[in-house]
């Protein structure tokens, strides 16, 4: 069997927490399980020690025996939480890498484009992680992905117009 | 009518709660939108099902309930559109977690989503089973996932790969099923598939031992060869993070090896190149650079010992920590802490690097650094490291005080070769942050000081000094109070001088301002400042501060009207054993403190037994109602300091340091503070250890608190010291007056009627007293049918046992006995009241009789 020492190596992301400079939650992802109740103290603590730190530390801040890797872009800190002993550097890239497909897909990302399409980034982020692992390194699959699935849901919403058209012009 | 034309009204929606400009007008737009979404889900309506969801899932993330949404979740996944499975499988891994029942029916839909024809609705299915499934799911849908994981396209193989990572989290048992597909996904060329295969294979290998070896021989060497190969490839936009090719498959390739390498000398013996290439090539300007660096590092460090490599690995470390990113230096802090069990040499070479990061402007890197200091300490590095540390502590944050001062402490107890380098270091700590001191570590400095007689002399008049600078660090004044207290007389005297200090001229009347009144032991003899403290004494009798009021009075009465014990009580303590102390802190040892010179006079605890009531009347040593601070819980010395201090510097400011002397009085006499904890068998051993009874000289056995806390006081332990206290027989008008302690009260009495209580205290439990009442009837009828009733009020709990008859004898001829046990959950500041209520028969007449008992002793 491993040792000790490997055996804390669980790689996994435990949460996804998109807060709002003033607190606003904008999108959470939970791998682990949380109840609804944790998490709403998490986030309220997560705030509270987050959103206060100056721009010049380091992105890293220890937290219940975790350590939440967080990075601000614009008015939104985006923050995974990971176990004590993980690759804080790699999960800034994984923020990074979200980012970027954000503002590809939204086309220079805002605070409004994930609140008015709060379902997207959450589409989005499933084609990037499954059970708090990445699951996809490159932007363009992702793209690829999405826009499969969007056209899905556009062609089913004209099929869907087109009968109800039918069906209002047969009943005229 | 159209069921897709849902965006436009969660738009709205959002506008409309955007526009809130309270949090009152917040809920009530969500409470009229749940409303609605409330009415559509019990009428069943299918057109907005979709849109309802998303707008219940904006509102979830709001913080609101919306676990009424649960099952609409499950409608959408199960019918047969697309667009309504997306949303609703998105719903049910937002509004549900694993725990909750609901999910168990969605199984049969996600079975068959994950045989759909349609790849993306397999897709979706995949992702909801990754992202949320129990351990019953996982073993129902185990084969579909495993099945999938070799399916012809790509992107279901990597959701299936990291599914599977889920299931065998959930039930490790299935790990073998997987091994074989997974080695399949490791020779494939799509990133995704590889990154995923490979998160896979090191998750199998961490829960099967089996799965290790099977990859440790198959796939060393073509995850090496991959490792080769993408750390050589050319520029590939698609992958290209600042130069470099796929960092996150650069990770995982490294993270897998160091799985592989762990233990095992040939597989890293096939991947030192590579590891060497990486560890040398890696572009170290831009943080992906980084991210495959630290991994590599990792890597080195666990697998079989090259000591080449490792040289390169520490040197990647060194240039971090002096990197100029804060982040780069955090991870640096961080892995030199684990580097420090492989090769603490190489990390020394950091120290003063090190050093420097705990005086950094950012906390997570100050902590870090801390710790990793706290690691490196050695016997040859102790004493400047320490030096560092406490020269820091002047200038830190406040915040990050706590932890510096707690790590210094612990650094300077683990290290101290002597005595007098411990105490000076203790007492610099104190004297910058003794605030932060915890209880138990000036405790520990007390019983080492008690035990240096050789220091007793510098150590207090050391304190002496530290105490005019740093008055307001509160650790440091207990101690000093306490110390003034032991060896007072060695500071005016400069009794004990060592070579390196200089005298010092204190009088008796300095040390008295310094304290107001630190008050020596030996009461005989102070002469002319024994006025002063009586004075200080008298001023305090009418403090608001009960517990100083308290003590005050009972000072006040030991100098006026016990002579002849005064000063056996104010005996030098003995000296503190510090075996029994440091095993005690260890926890493992009971707590007595047993004491080989001295003359000290064993107060039993008199915590509430009525055989110790001539004792506890005089002094009063009960003290239950004293506030016991920040209980750690059956500290001795909190004990004999019995008192908090905070309250005296923050509310009296000026005078906190009479203060501080009263806490010195009150020490002596505070024997009996009931402290938290107790444990029966010290009880035993104090039984056991006196049986040698009557001579005070001989009872040198101070109770320690635990054995207080037990009111543990067996009889045995009080009544020979009883005995020898009676012996000096204070009057008795002088017991009423002190504030009795237990006496048996007189309940209720009428021409017909008494009713006596005896108190005791339940072992081990403060808050219950146990009442004996006793029924003596005084007519001369016999009464029979006699019932007795009490009622108390809310913080009282009583317990009425049954008595021991109904029938009372008359003219006192016999009595009828009860117990009743009463709880009081204010104990300490509410004294007992209970209402009675007795009906008997008298010749077969009813006879009721009511009454309110308030009269029962004070700190019951």
């Amino acid at each position: 069997m491993l040792s000790d020492y490997m055996l804390l190596h669980v790689f996994q992301i435990h949460f996804v927490l998109l807060i709002s400079r003033q607190g606003k939650v904008r999108l959470t992802k939970w791998y682990s399980p949380y109840t609804q109740k944790e998490r709403t103290k998490v986030v309220r603590e997560l705030s509270g020690l987050i959103l206060t730190r100056g721009p010049k530390l380091c992105n890293f801040v220890e937290w219940r025996g975790f350590k939440v890797v967080y990075k601000r872009y614009a008015s939104l800190y985006f923050c995974m939480c990971i176990n004590q002993d993980n690759n804080e550097l790699e999960i800034l890239e994984v923020i990074h890498h979200f980012v970027e497909i954000l503002d590809r897909y939204f086309g220079s990302v805002c605070e409004l484009d994930l609140i008015f399409n709060f379902h997207k980034a959450y589409y989005i982020l499933d084609e990037v992680l499954i059970a708090g692992e990445l699951q996809e390194s490159s932007k363009k699959t992702v793209h690829r992905l999405i826009d499969a699935q969007d056209s899905l849901v556009e062609a089913a919403k004209e099929q869907a117009s087109s009968i109800s058209n039918m069906i209002a012009q047969a009943t005229k | 009518m159209n069921p897709f034309a849902s965006g436009t009204r969660l738009r709205d929606m959002i506008r409309a709660i955007r526009a809130c400009k309270t949090a009152a007008e917040e809920r009530a737009v969500v409470r009229k939108e749940c409303a609605a979404i409330r009415s559509a889900v019990s009428e069943n309506d299918n057109e907005y099902r979709h849109r309802n969801l998303a707008k219940l899932m904006f509102i979830h993330m709001l913080g609101y309930p919306t676990h009424f949404g649960q099952m609409e979740c499950l409608k959408l996944i199960a019918s047969a559109g697309f667009p309504e499975k997306r949303i609703g499988y998105l719903g049910l891994m937002l509004l549900l977690d694993e725990r909750q029942e609901v999910l168990m029916l969605v199984t049969n839909s996600l079975k068959q989503d994950l045989n759909h024809t349609n790849q993306y609705i397999v897709g979706l299915a995949l992702c909801a089973l990754g992202n949320i499934c129990s351990a019953e799911m996982a073993r129902d849908l185990a084969p579909e996932v495993e099945r999938l994981v070799q399916f012809r396209d790509p992107n279901i193989r990597k959701k299936a790969a990291l599914c599977s990572i889920r299931i065998i989290k959930k039930v490790p048992d299935l790990a073998e099923n997987f091994i074989n597909p997974a080695a399949g996904l490791l020779k494939e060329k799509h990133h995704g598939v590889l990154i995923t295969g490979l998160q896979l294979c090191i998750d199998l290998c961490t829960t099967s031992a089996e799965a290790l070896e099977y990859f440790r021989k198959k796939c060393t060497e073509a995850v090496v060869k991959s490792l080769k190969d993408v750390a050589n490839s050319p520029y590939a936009p698609e992958y290209d993070i600042s130069g470099i090719t796929d960092p996150f498959l650069h990770i995982r390739l490294l993270r897998f090896l160091r799985i592989l390498g762990h233990g095992d000398a040939d597989a890293s013996d096939c991947m030192n190149d590579i590891l060497a290439q990486v560890a040398t090539k890696t572009e170290s300007n831009k943080n992906a650079g980084n991210a495959i660096l630290y991994e590599c590092v990792e890597t080195i460090m666990s697998i079989e010992d090259n000591s080449g490599l490792r040289v390169l690995a520490i040197n990647i470390l060194g240039r971090f920590l002096s990197n100029r990113d804060n982040n780069i230096r955090y991870v640096a802090l961080n892995m030199l802490m684990r580097a420090i069990t492989v090769d603490t040499q190489a990390v020394q070479r950091h120290r003063a690097t090190i050093l420097e990061c705990v005086k950094d402007s950012d906390a997570s890197i100050r902590k870090r650094a801390l710790e990793l200091v706290y690691l490196l300490v050695n016997e040859s590095n102790v004493k400047s490291l320490t030096k560092e540390l406490i020269e820091y502590l002047e200038v830190s944050d406040q915040d990050f005080k706590g932890d510096l001062t707690a790590k210094t402490c612990s650094i300077v107890e683990k290290f101290s070769t002597d005595k007098i380098w411990y105490i000076d270091q203790m007492l610099k700590v104190l004297s910058e942050a003794g605030s932060f001191v915890k209880d138990e570590v000036w405790h520990a400095l007390i019983v080492v000081i008690s035990n240096a007689s050789n220091l007793h002399g510098y150590t207090v008049r050391s304190l002496y000094k530290a105490v005019q600078t740093s008055g307001d660090q509160e650790s440091l004044v207990r101690v000093a109070v306490w110390c003034i207290g032991e060896y007072g007389e060695m500071l005016v005297n400069n009794a004990g001088m060592l070579g390196i200090e200089e005298p010092i001229t204190v009088t008796e009347s300095d040390a008295v301002d310094v304290i107001e009144i630190a008050i020596k032991r030996h009461i005989s003899d102070l002469t002319t400042q024994a006025m002063r403290i009586k004075d200080i004494i008298v001023q305090y009798k009418g403090s608001l501060v009960l517990e100083l009021q308290q003590r005050s009075i009972e000072f006040n009465s030991v100098i006026q009207k016990h002579q002849n014990i005064r000063s056996l009580l104010v005996e030098k303590m003995p000296v503190l054993d510090e075996a029994t102390y440091s095993g005690r802190r260890a926890g493992s040892l009971p707590a007595t403190i047993s004491t080989s010179n001295g003359a000290a006079i064993n107060l039993p605890n008199g915590v509430a037994k009525p055989s110790a009531a001539p004792l506890v009347d005089l002094l009063d040593l009960s003290s239950d109602d004293a506030p016991v601070p920040s209980s750690s819980g059956g500290d001795f010395l909190q004990d004999l300091l019995g008192v908090d201090l905070a309250p005296a510097l923050s509310q009296l400011g000026t005078s906190q340091t009479q203060k501080s002397g009263t806490d010195v009085l009150l020490d002596l006499l505070s024997i009996g503070t009931p402290p938290a904890q107790s444990s029966p068998s010290t009880s035993d051993i104090l039984s056991s250890s006196l049986d040698n009874k009557i001579s005070v000289n001989t009872l040198q056995r101070l109770s320690s608190p635990s054995a207080l806390s037990g009111q543990a006081s067996l009889p045995a332990v009080g009544s020979p010291v009883m005995d020898l206290l009676d012996g000096f027989a204070p009057n008795p008008a002088a017991r009423e007056d002190n504030g009795p302690a237990y006496p048996s009260i007189v309940a209720f009495e009428t021409n017909s009627l008494k009713i006596m209580f005896n108190f005791s205290k339940a072992p081990g439990n403060p808050q219950t007293t146990i009442i004996q009442a006793t029924f003596t009837n005084k007519s001369p009828n016999v009464y029979t049918d006699f019932i007795f009733q009490a009622a108390v009020p809310k913080f009282l709990q009583l317990h009425l046992d049954p008595a021991s008859g109904n029938t009372l004898a008359a003219s006192g001829d016999g009595s009828i006995t009860q117990d009743l046990r009463v709880t009081n959950s204010q104990h300490g500041k509410k004294s007992l009241v209970m209402r009675t209520r007795i009906s008997y028969k008298v010749n077969n007449k009813e006879v009721l009789e009511e009454g309110q008992i308030n009269n029962f002793p004070r700190g019951l």
